[in-house]
């Protein structure tokens, strides 16, 4: 996810009132991403939670203090009550942004959503051509998403469009935002490529070179002076190229956290095996309140503040910029989520970033190579 | 922009942001209603605010407007 500007801000140590939520709907999906975030364990979170409950968590979250809810998956489409969804949470006085890869977003539908509240749709973006956009989505759906765009210019919506970026897109960025602008787009947002879930599994396919990279910072540059305020563009850093890490979310189960599909709630999209790997039983809103489980769980408290800081965190004057850089990352690198993250260039373990980049810049490895393709386990409620 | 009952403040929601807003940033955002010129909106918190705070209340426009929170039409 993006970072939340929020003013002002308040000390981290006091513990405030969500802002955001991000509801994963369902981990089924028709594209098959090999940059996707989502458990590769998916198999694990196929009982989803039924509309009913969806509803009453909605309502304990608006109780909350939550003020933005991000509807998402997997593809939220599939879900058949995502209109209902969506109506809820509007009538809750939420602000309500999908995000869909635009496959299930027909007229009558799109209708309904606009009827029900929708304030804004993002949708997922590949390539700025259609054999490398299907390709990497692993489906036919470079032409749905452009008819998509129209339908959400017709019914009038503030309409983003993502792009994750990686080695075998990133050289596209320009035609990417020149077909961003003509899709009338109001903000584009370039991410490079995070590297949990499946895109772990496929890191090294992944990760561009210094190069690609230097190119296409110079691309976004000019687009942003010739484009002005036309079209908003946000570029998302890759971290693996940053001295310091990303301030993830800023901050442990500080502004906003998620509820996946089986109803379990994470500090961050992508801490499922981080709560596993440090013995937590995981929390559920089928079996406690949304208020216990942001003011008390264990799981939202294992790395809130910066008392459970390492060195060299803990005496570090940034520690409150970013929070000790990514809980998930560090898991994932180290399998010790409570170390600094090692994309943090002061890291005990920052050799593990170091050396995958220099993987990625060896001009001797075979290229490219194909991506393991992210499954799609289907749905089960 | 609504009042969020729950931190009793107005909030401005937008796709990727939320903006708390104090009294006088809801008032000043209670004037931009579609119907209002810039210049209009100016005078108006001029009369309302003093001459004195015309550059506050001008960067915090300006700032609204650099991160959409609102928008400026042509016509």
């Amino acid at each position: 996810m993006t970072d939340t500007a929020v003013a002002p801000a308040a000390a981290p140590t006091e513990l405030e009132q969500p802002f955001g939520v991000l509801a994963e709907l369902t981990y089924a999906c028709p594209l098959h991403c090999g940059y996707c975030s989502n458990p590769v364990e998916m198999e694990r979170y196929r009982n989803e939670l039924t509309t009913e409950e969806w509803q009453r968590v909605f309502a304990e979250a608006a109780d909350l203090g939550v003020l933005q809810l991000h509807l998402s998956g997997g593809e939220p489409m599939l879900r058949k009550d995502i209109t209902e969804l969506v109506g809820t949470a509007h009538d809750l006085g939420m602000y309500t942004n999908l995000i869909t890869s635009g496959l299930g977003f027909n007229r009558r539908r799109a209708e309904a959503l606009r009827e029900a509240g929708l304030d804004h749709v993002q949708l997922s973006i590949q390539a700025d051509e259609q054999t490398l956009s299907d390709k990497i989505a692993g489906t036919t759906s470079f032409e749905r998403k452009q008819e998509v765009a129209e339908l959400v210019q017709e019914l009038d919506w503030p309409m983003t469009l993502n792009v994750v970026l990686h080695r075998q897109n990133i050289d596209r960025i320009g035609g990417i935002l020149e077909m961003a602008h003509r899709m009338g787009a109001d903000r584009v947002e370039l991410a490079n490529t995070q590297y949990y879930g499946w895109a772990g599994l496929n890191r090294s396919q992944l990760m561009p070179t210094r190069e690609q990279l230097a190119e296409a910072e110079t691309v976004v540059r000019e687009a942003k002076e010739r484009l002005g305020t036309s079209m908003e563009i946000i570029y998302v850093i890759p971290d693996y190229y940053s001295s310091y890490p990303k301030p993830c979310m800023d901050g442990w189960a500080r502004r906003q956290f998620t509820i996946i599909p089986t109803g379990e709630a994470l500090p961050c999209p992508t801490a499922h095996e981080v709560i596993r790997g440090h013995g937590l039983d995981p929390v559920t809103v089928r079996e406690h309140s949304l208020q216990w489980i942001w003011e008390s769980s264990p799981v939202f408290n294992l790395f809130r503040g910066t008392d459970w800081m390492p060195e060299p965190c803990s005496s570090c004057p940034r520690k409150e910029i970013d929070f000790g850089g990514c809980r998930c990352q560090a898991f994932a690198l180290t399998g010790d989520a409570a170390r600094t993250d090692p994309v943090c260039h002061l890291s005990p373990d920052h050799e593990l970033v170091t050396g995958a980049v220099e993987a990625a810049n060896d001009p001797t490895r075979p290229q490219p190579g194909e991506l393991i393709p992210r499954p799609n386990p289907g749905r089960r409620s | 922009m609504r009042f969020d009952a729950s931190r009793n403040q107005h909030v401005l929601l937008s796709p990727e942001a939320i903006l708390v807003l104090n009294p006088t940033g809801a008032e000043i955002l209670e004037l931009c209603d579609g119907s209002r010129s810039i210049a209009e909106i100016q005078d108006q918190l001029a009369q309302q605010y003093g001459e004195a705070k015309t550059e506050e209340i001008n960067s915090f426009l300006a700032e609204l407007i650099n991160r959409r929170g609102i928008e400026v039409t042509d016509d």
